[in-house]
């Protein structure tokens, strides 16, 4: 698989990685949803990652710059689905992912989306969690 | 080795009726054991011996392999009815005044005798430590089965509501608790597809930094899996304990008592505890 597919809800677009990360599928990732963002003025970007059972520094520092670069093009990241296994090590490894929403699943993390969307916006905190990255 | 079979063969009933004599002299329990079982197993020890030692002196080689098989039967049967690591070792050790005697009466030469006294008794003392060295094994296996059952027990993960977990932990946290605990409370979280997931540390007498960078941690990766957790049953003390250390829970939602917490949890989730009224006019209906 050479792209990770990127689907669009109405004002969201969805991600769902469900083979293993490497690298450069990472930075293609990166690339395409940036652009994704941009064409479609998303406000949501929700990222699956229940079936990734491995996730190293790199990936961890991706999905963060991911949040970052979506929250400058005026989209809100929801994180889904992460397995206790790599909580704990993202965890182990420092990274406590400042800033990223998280939810339990999909179905959450649309709720979530949704709420914002409504909500129309953008918690402080966030912003303020973005700065210090 | 050829004497001291050949002695205990020839004078196998003297041998067995004074190791009888030296076991009810020494430590026969019995309350724990009775005469017709012992002798049965001294019986058999004693012709597992004798054609062991044919081919070989040394206990750990594959002559004494069956030896081996039945003195551990032995200690760990002994282990389970009551009788002390010691107790097991002089069933063993009381063959020795026996085999002795019976040496003396057969072999004439003084150099001789203290060979072959040598020899049987280094062989017995062998054996004898093979059943202790068992029954420590075997009581050392009971002792890490109830660790293992006392961290499961002391880090029980409860539903309080739909949507929210708490973990009461009792006791003092250190790494390997931590892991068992933090990998208890995600699996239960991904489980039940809790949102709220409560820590109460009443039961945790201590809090130093190194505990409270567990908690953290454990915290942390609820987080990151989309749950909140919460944190409750900080005792006085251990606010100011926390502090005096400087540690920094800003982070974290902290809670005085684990019902302030769980309100905290209900009203997150957009739920609200009401009193009922029975009314009195369905109450007669009924």
């Amino acid at each position: 698989m050479d792209r990770i597919p990127i689907l669009k809800v109405g004002d969201c677009l969805l991600v769902t990685i469900q083979v293993d990360m490497h690298d450069e599928l990472a930075m293609s990732l990166q690339e395409d949803l940036t652009s994704q963002i941009a064409k479609y003025a998303s406000r949501g970007v929700l990222i699956d990652i229940s079936s990734l059972e491995i996730v190293d520094s790199f990936i961890g520092r991706m999905l963060a710059n991911i949040a970052a670069m979506s929250r400058v093009l005026d989209a809100q990241t929801v994180l889904t689905g992460m397995q206790p296994a790599v909580a704990i090590t993202l965890v182990e490894l420092g990274m406590a992912l400042p800033g990223i929403k998280t939810a339990l699943n999909v179905e959450r993390g649309m709720e979530l989306l949704q709420a914002y969307l409504n909500q129309d916006v953008e918690p402080e905190e966030t912003e303020n969690d973005g700065a210090q990255e | 080795m050829s004497a001291f079979q050949e002695v205990i063969r020839n004078n196998e009933a003297t041998i067995l009726s004074g190791w009888m004599s030296e076991l009810a002299g020494s430590t026969r329990r019995s309350d724990l054991i009775n005469d017709a079982d012992l002798q049965r197993q001294a019986a058999e020890l004693l012709r597992l011996v004798v054609d062991a030692a044919q081919t070989s002196s040394d206990v750990q080689s594959e002559a004494f392999a069956g030896t081996r098989e039945f003195l551990k039967e032995i200690a760990k049967s002994r282990m389970e009815q009551g009788f002390s690591p010691a107790e097991t070792a002089m069933f063993i050790l009381s063959l020795k005044q026996p085999v002795f005697n019976a040496l003396r009466s057969s072999v004439k030469s003084t150099s001789d005798l203290m060979d072959e006294v040598w020899t049987s008794g280094d062989l017995l003392d062998k054996l004898a430590m093979l059943t202790v060295t068992t029954a420590i094994g075997f009581r050392e296996q009971t002792i890490v089965r109830q660790q293992e059952e006392m961290m499961e027990l002391s880090t029980p993960v409860v539903k309080l509501w739909d949507g929210v977990l708490a973990l009461p932990l009792i006791g003092t946290l250190d790494s390997a608790r931590t892991q068992v605990v933090m990998e208890s409370l995600l699996t239960a979280i991904v489980e039940t597809n809790s949102q709220v997931a409560i820590i109460d540390i009443t039961g945790v007498p201590t809090v130093d930094t190194l505990v409270a960078q567990h908690l953290i941690k454990t915290i942390t990766a609820a987080r990151l899996m989309g749950a909140d957790c919460y944190l409750s049953g900080i005792r006085p003390a251990i606010a100011q304990t926390i502090v005096h250390l400087g540690i920094d829970l800003n982070d974290v939602q902290t809670k005085a008592k684990l019902s302030d917490a769980f309100a905290l949890a209900l009203s997150r989730l957009g739920k609200t505890v009401v009193n009922v009224k029975t009314a009195p006019t369905k109450a007669k209906e009924v």
